[in-house]
């Protein structure tokens, strides 16, 4: 048995964790949040250029085509550095949606711009308060053209294309839903930047009027590939999570090993010790977690909709968890705008509601655990 | 990153299996398989009986501690062989009980401290299970601070002679032999003046009186000594050295990696997928998913952290420390997971006993025992400073007896 990364892949991760400490250090996420530029384009650059956008795509459409192990490595290190880039959307929804249902046309045009870092991708799928479901989708698509809205969705403000959820029925079925790609500079098609809590990622609202869109994968199956989709990106949005985890953990650590109050290290009182224990635990769980998904995922085994849920919500609880004491462990100084702390805390709650919140994949956790055990 | 065997691997684990399924005692298979929490008990056998028959038959065949060298009743096997052999063997582990303590930490401390003709006279007979050891550490006034321990030993010609009090002392009513911390010099600082030493349990003035814990089981000893001898042959480590021998023995027990912890998850799993509440069958409440959906990726996070530690042993590695918070998750698992079995039960909840509780009276049972799984083998609290020093590098508390001669350390609180 090797339940772990193999050689090559933990240098890998060595990389591009030497990568990111030099061109994605916490100034660069601050450049972003205090308003300067949407999103890091220097660093959007460099990690084309490294061939981490196109480590899972296949090298006949431009990627490097290493596999979802590899992305699983770059995305940790993505969510250490919290990378101020479009990654997650462009990388984890946008080329996953793609690679499983799209056309070998959009496929030809669309992945190589991706692994190139001259296009970026979402996918629209929320409308307002609620989690993924069939239901919730009221965007119309009629005769290939689309009326309505999506919001939040990430990154949209600065995406090239968009892979967009629409309805396409009114059966009642999951069936009633199709997918469609559009291209941002088509005509009707507005995206507005909204504010959010973690400003180093956008979130936008689009509005559709009258927009020509052409279908991604057939009729009647969005739902579907939607489900698909959501499942990898868990499984890969979790392991930036532990890597945020981790950095939030080491540094509550860290501060508790230099600051002295009541004239010894803050490190030394057991209250303090205990936090960080706790956080330990956290994140290990969630890191065990994490390793099951990613074994699924690169093996496609029909286990992965329960390891995508299961590596989803212990990452979630993880990288919360760590965020928020994190901030307690520093005190005062956890709380001002100075410190980095609170880039870990927005980071951490804000990917804890995409892709669905908790509750939503603690529901879906216990239906797949029924349907194995069912089975 | 897979879950396959390497073809040594396989081939070790094909041979395990073929002995077991050809000499196991499967009349006993489905009652240790139901018996997941606390202490299997099988109906019309005694339980210890077929413990030893079994261990017996493992020995006699070379399948008893298998990591143990061959000349004292092991078989020289890897770590990894040693993994493999525990997940073949299954339920029929739980048979081996009454033996951990005596293989995992008595044995260790034998193997590195006795002398040779005594490991040849003591080691095959534990490994085969035909004489079983206790471990005679734990104080009224030194749990989790051992070290604080006050049996007295005291050199009387060639002999040591004890006199004190251990406590929490597991299976010394069965026990043939024991390891034993004492103090051999209170006015010197309290880690400097500890000696071990081991003995038979049969030594005149041991007296051995079991507990009644709070769940009204006897599963621990108080042990008194009374002028009781041990030669100084016995002895283990150089006299006033008995702290640095303990860590031996510690060390080896957080060294093995378990074939898994029992968290209660599964039964509440079960439980609740057969359950109606009147709203319904309770697995599709939505409140009663979400505090699974909690339990179930804590149960799997320890399950693949398990399996990330058998990798490491499986490429000839030492495990990372990520193992240590095996115990400090399962124990408090399986004191909220009873109590909101309890809690699903509702007024009905408060029954026991197989005839009358819901799923036989087991998350009742669960929920009295729990308390105890937080404190035995290292508290949650003990736990927590292991991690916070040990793997995150954090100071160790501050310890105001450290340099004090142990006679003038404060033995109460107000006065």
């Amino acid at each position: 048995m090797n339940f772990d990364f193999s050689d090559e892949q933990k240098q890998l991760r060595d990389t591009a964790r030497k990568f990111l400490a030099e061109k994605c250090p916490p100034k660069a996420v601050r450049a972003v949040i205090e308003g300067s530029a949407p999103y890091d384009r220097e660093l959007w650059k460099g990690l084309a250029e490294m061939g981490f956008l196109g480590v899972a795509i296949p090298e006949s459409y431009g990627g490097t085509g290493a596999g979802h192990l590899e992305l699983c490595v770059i995305a940790e290190e993505m969510g250490r550095a919290l990378a101020p880039v479009p990654f997650s959307s462009t990388v984890y929804l946008a080329a996953e949606a793609l690679l499983i249902a799209g056309s070998e046309a959009q496929k030809q045009k669309w992945l190589p711009l991706i692994a190139s870092g001259e296009a970026i991708g979402t996918l629209a799928l929320f409308e307002g308060r609620g989690n993924p479901s069939p239901q919730s989708i009221k965007l119309a698509a009629s005769n290939g053209a689309l009326d309505g809205t999506k919001k939040p969705v990430p990154d949209a403000a600065i995406a090239d294309f968009a892979v967009v959820a629409a309805r396409t029925g009114s059966s009642g079925r999951d069936t009633d839903i199709s997918l469609f790609l559009v291209d941002m500079k088509a005509d009707g098609v507005a995206a507005k930047a909204l504010g959010n809590i973690d400003p180093s990622h956008g979130q936008a609202e689009i509005v559709f009027k009258n927009c020509k869109a052409e279908p991604l994968g057939s009729a009647g199956e969005g739902w579907s590939i939607v489900a698909q989709v959501l499942d990898r990106a868990a499984v890969l949005l979790a392991f930036e999570q532990v890597g945020g985890a981790d950095r939030a953990l080491e540094m509550g650590r860290d501060y508790a090993l230099d600051r002295i109050a009541f004239g010894r290290p803050i490190g030394s009182f057991q209250a303090i010790k205990h936090m960080l224990a706790d956080m330990y635990v956290s994140a290990t769980l969630a890191r065990s977690n994490c390793y099951y998904g990613a074994w699924a995922l690169s093996t496609n085994a029909g286990e992965l909709p329960e390891a995508a849920a299961a590596a989803r919500i212990s990452a979630t609880q993880a990288f919360q968890h760590c965020a928020k004491n994190n901030i307690q462990v520093h005190g005062g100084m956890g709380f001002t705008w100075e410190f980095d702390c609170h880039l870990y805390y927005r980071r951490a709650n804000a990917t804890a509601l995409s892709l669905g919140s908790l509750s939503y994949w603690e529901d879906a956790l216990i239906d797949r655990m029924r349907k194995r055990n069912a089975a | 990153m897979n879950f396959d065997d390497t073809p040594q691997e396989a081939e070790f684990r094909a041979k395990a299996k073929a002995w077991i399924s050809a000499n196991a005692p499967r009349q006993y298979e489905e009652e240790l398989k139901q018996s997941s929490l606390g202490r299997a008990v099988l109906k019309g056998a005694n339980f210890l009986d077929v413990a030893k028959a079994w261990q017996k038959k493992k020995a006699d065949a070379g399948w008893a501690c298998l990591h143990w060298p061959k000349d004292y009743g092991g078989r020289g096997a890897s770590p990894i062989e040693r993994v493999i052999w525990q997940q073949e063997e299954g339920a029929f582990g739980k048979l081996s009980f009454a033996f951990i303590i005596g293989h995992g930490m008595c044995g260790p401390t034998m193997m590195a401290y006795a002398s040779e003709e005594h490991k040849r006279r003591y080691l095959p007979p534990l490994a085969a299970g035909e004489e079983i050891w206790c471990q005679l550490f734990s104080e009224p006034a030194g749990g989790s601070d051992v070290a604080g321990l006050r049996t007295r030993a005291e050199k009387r010609g060639d002999d040591w002679v004890i006199n004190g009090q251990k406590i929490w002392t597991s299976g010394a009513h069965y026990s043939d032999y024991g390891i034993l911390l004492t103090r051999t010099d209170p006015a010197v600082p309290k880690h400097k003046g500890l000696t071990m030493f081991f003995l038979s349990m049969k030594s005149p003035g041991i007296e051995i009186r079991p507990i009644k814990q709070a769940n009204g089981n006897s599963d621990f000893n108080e042990v008194y000594f009374t002028d009781v001898k041990i030669p100084d042959s016995q002895r283990l480590g150089a006299v006033n050295d008995g702290w640095n021998v303990s860590l031996t023995t510690l060390m080896n027990e957080r060294m093995s990696i378990g074939a898994g912890i029992a968290t209660g998850f599964p039964e509440l799993f079960e439980f609740c997928s057969n359950l109606m509440l009147e709203e319904g069958p309770a697995i599709e409440d939505r409140g009663v998913r979400a505090r699974l959906a909690y339990w179930a990726v804590r149960a799997s996070g320890l399950k693949y952290t398990n399996m990330r530690a058998i990798s490491a042993l499986s490429r000839g590695e030492r495990p990372g420390p990520e193992n240590s918070i095996g115990k400090l998750v399962a124990g408090s698992m399986i004191q909220d997971i009873s109590a909101y079995a309890l809690d699903l039960q509702g007024a009905a909840g408060v029954l026991s006993g197989s005839e009358n509780a819901e799923a036989a009276g087991k998350f009742q049972a669960m929920l009295l025992r729990a308390p105890g799984t937080r404190i035995e083998g290292g508290t949650d609290e003990i736990m927590r400073n292991i991690i916070a020093e040990r793997v995150l590098g954090l100071p160790g508390d501050i310890r105001v007896d450290k340099d004090i001669p142990f006679n003038q350390i404060p033995t109460k609180g107000r006065s």
